[in-house]
């Protein structure tokens, strides 16, 4: 149970600390493409708790990871919008034809036709909360803590640097083994970041 | 003001180096990704530093015109909404007018924001920060104006279903009602559509905020982003689903609105054309404002890199399309009532464009059909000075389309005896100038304070952004990626990550 939560944490991006307080190895890679061999090198070790960050979306970085496409968006948005439709039309329906009828030129008291523009802008408006809140929330956001923020170098990831992270909870992880590998991968920074908030470079 | 002006002069006076390590810094440069870094600079410093003088000045204008506009609110609600010039029989006056002026304002920056990007245009990312702020902010500026005038503002909430001890619902087969749901709804999904474009940029500014308090306020709005490509990826979903679901949000806005009108009898509004007709209108009329501010800001803010000739020129071909639709919809509704028979609607169209409004038809049709043909020329569309002045035209004369079709369909209706002329009252002029006070109140402070420009998209169109770019050293474009947006700083250094690569997939 506690390892499905985790690997369901993993997938957003949220890795658990081992019990020495290692948060996971923190490699730079030069440039985009860098980055997206050394990940795919690096799923292709068998490792699975790690991340790439880069200040914009990689192409192809996905497949390189094994992420596969993102479908619970889709899903989330999809419910998002069905609720918004059926509420839109509960709500006109019963305002209309259960608590107030009222009776305007003995025309029916509830009639679809003129509750279809509440029902399509509501429709959209819940779709929208499906897929931002659904984002957020399949990302895990918002997380004000992070231990990758103890890093200086990590700042750069939202401006001009490539990060890969190999976390810690990996089954795969070994400190000098997982550093030589991404040492080999051409990582010109290594960094183990630990939750007690010190980096070691 | 005073208070938050001080935030981020410390970062800003010299300008940053590189947060933290100048060691491995000389080397980074080097490797060319400097360009990157650039586009950070370039947008985030105005973020950061003090303001220049000339935003001061504005701001202060523009200021004074929001007070204006929020005395003469109270004027209004105090006096009555007779104050304004709307009576019988013309009861929407000029609010209404401005209502619709500026929920079409708005429509460009959802145009670019979403149907741009549905349609893979790159160029819009240089653009859609600040379009899809100007769309909120007009939005607001509209809801202003049913707000008020209602007349009893206090009892706006009635428009809402909300239970309430008369036990009374909003009446939901009124276009007015789907109107409250259309706008608000819009207003809504915009605010969400560009706070999420915002998320990774405001992080950006946070990591390279110095101030204690600046990096704690722009923590919290960037919700602890760290450019994860796990989280990138349901971004660029949510993101990509966000458009799609905002486009057919934007055409059917500027349809409900057009519906306050169509649905009703009164010849000159009880017209089929108008949906499409109002949404190309609105998006003509948005994109004269983008393009109105973005040559005020690139100018300004040193942005002309970013933000250039060409992706105005492309805004004025759109502003020539939708011209073109407009003028053509204004000569259908003639012909369309023309060949209806009808006597009542012939007669309101050739009232229309002879009677006592004439000056106003022509007006609108001059500036909406006529003067935006001249961006038929490259080279005027590609004047700095033609086009500003094009587009305050092009809203001057979208501003007389909405007083066309509204004061001269109301001023005489079936009975000749109940015909008036309808005359503005200073409130009517004070709360319109006002309103653009407030605009570019809530315009400025974005300058101000949030960036302007999408940095991370604009990163991401970069040639260098494409990991194939790195693939076959030399200086290799990526392919089918149209022209580098920024040249690459140094794109033959390019050949130095070959090895890396090759390691890697060896």
């Amino acid at each position: 149970m506690s390892t499905l939560i985790q690997d369901l944490k993993a997938q957003a991006g949220i890795f658990e600390s081992d019990a020495d307080q290692v948060h996971g190895l923190l490699a730079e890679f030069p440039d985009p493409g860098a980055l997206l061999h050394a990940a795919e090198a690096v799923r292709e070790e068998g490792y699975r708790h790690f991340d790439t960050h880069s200040p914009f979306p990689i192409h192809g970085m996905d497949e390189a990871m094994g992420l596969g496409n993102a479908s619970a968006v889709g899903v989330l948005t999809f419910f998002g919008g069905i609720t918004g439709c059926v509420v839109a039309y509960l709500l006109q329906w019963w305002t209309a034809a259960v608590d107030y009828p009222l009776n305007i030129s003995g025309k029916p008291f509830f009639a679809v036709e003129p509750s279809v523009p509440i029902m399509f802008e509501l429709t959209i408006l819940f779709a929208a909360f499906g897929a931002v809140a659904g984002m957020f929330a399949l990302n895990g956001l918002p997380r004000p803590y992070n231990p990758l923020f103890y890093s200086d170098r990590f700042k750069g990831a939202t401006d001009d640097r490539f990060f890969l992270h190999i976390a810690a909870s990996d089954d795969e992880f070994d400190v000098e083994d997982s550093a030589a590998m991404l040492q080999r991968l051409g990582a010109h920074h290594l960094e183990l970041v630990k939750d007690d908030g010190t980096v070691d470079a | 003001m005073e208070s938050s002006k001080k935030l981020p002069t410390d970062p800003s006076e010299s300008p940053p180096s590189p947060a933290g390590d100048g060691a491995a810094d000389p080397e980074r440069l080097v490797k060319g990704n400097l360009s990157f870094h650039d586009i950070t600079e370039m947008v985030s410093r105005h973020a950061e530093k003090k303001a220049p003088l000339a935003w001061y000045v504005a701001f202060a204008v523009s200021l004074s015109g929001a007070l204006l506009l929020i005395g003469l609110l109270a004027y209004v609600v105090w006096n009555g909404i007779g104050v304004w010039g709307n009576n019988q029989p013309v009861g929407w006056g000029w609010p209404i007018v401005n209502f619709v002026f500026w929920v079409g304002i708005g429509h460009a920056g959802t145009l670019i924001s979403a149907i741009l990007y549905l349609f893979r245009q790159h160029w819009r990312t240089a653009i859609n920060r600040a379009a899809e702020a100007m769309t909120i902010f007009a939005v607001i500026c509209a809801l202003i104006w049913p707000t008020f005038h209602v007349g009893r503002v206090w009892a706006i909430y009635w428009t809402l279903p909300i239970p309430n001890q008369m036990a009374m619902w909003p009446q939901f087969k009124s276009p007015l009602l789907w109107d409250v749901f259309a706008v608000s709804s819009y207003f809504i999904v915009s605010t969400l559509f560009w706070y999420v474009g915002l998320v990774p940029d405001l992080a950006t500014l946070r990591d390279r905020a110095k101030n204690f308090w600046r990096q704690r306020i722009l923590a919290f709005f960037s919700l602890g982003w760290t450019g994860s490509n796990r989280h990138w990826r349901n971004y660029e979903k949510a993101y990509l689903l966000l458009a799609g679901l905002a486009t057919p949000l934007v055409l059917s806005v500027h349809s409900v609105v057009s519906f306050d009108f169509a649905v009703s009898v009164i010849p000159g509004w009880h017209t089929t054309i108008f949906p499409p007709y109002f949404v190309a209108g609105a998006i003509f009329s948005g994109f004269a404002m983008v393009v109105t501010l973005m040559v005020i800001t690139r100018e300004i803010y040193g942005l002309k890199n970013l933000i250039t000739i060409d992706h105005l020129e492309k805004m004025n071909i759109i502003i020539l399309v939708t011209g073109s639709i407009v003028g053509f919809a204004y000569i259908t509704e003639f012909f369309m009532a023309w060949y209806s028979g009808v006597e009542y609607e012939q007669y309101a169209f050739i009232n229309r464009a002879f009677g006592p409004y004439a000056w106003a038809y022509w007006i609108m049709m001059t500036c909406n059909l006529v003067t935006p043909q001249l961006f038929w020329s490259k080279r005027l569309r590609r004047s700095i000075p033609v086009m500003f002045a094009l587009s305050i035209v092009v809203n001057i004369g979208m501003w007389f389309e909405r007083f066309v079709i509204t004061i001269t369909s109301l001023h005489r209706d079936f009975l000749p005896s109940s015909w008036g002329y309808f005359t503005a009252t200073w409130v009517d002029i004070g709360t319109f100038v006002g309103s653009f006070g407030l605009f570019f109140t809530l315009f400025l402070l974005f300058l101000r304070f949030v960036p302007m420009v999408a940095m991370a998209e604009v990163k991401g169109v970069m040639p260098e952004a494409d990991p194939h770019h790195y693939d076959h050293g030399g200086n290799g474009h990526a392919e089918g990626d149209g022209e580098p947006y920024i040249k690459p700083a140094e794109p033959a250094l390019a050949e130095a990550y070959r090895n890396d690569g090759a390691d890697a997939s060896g």
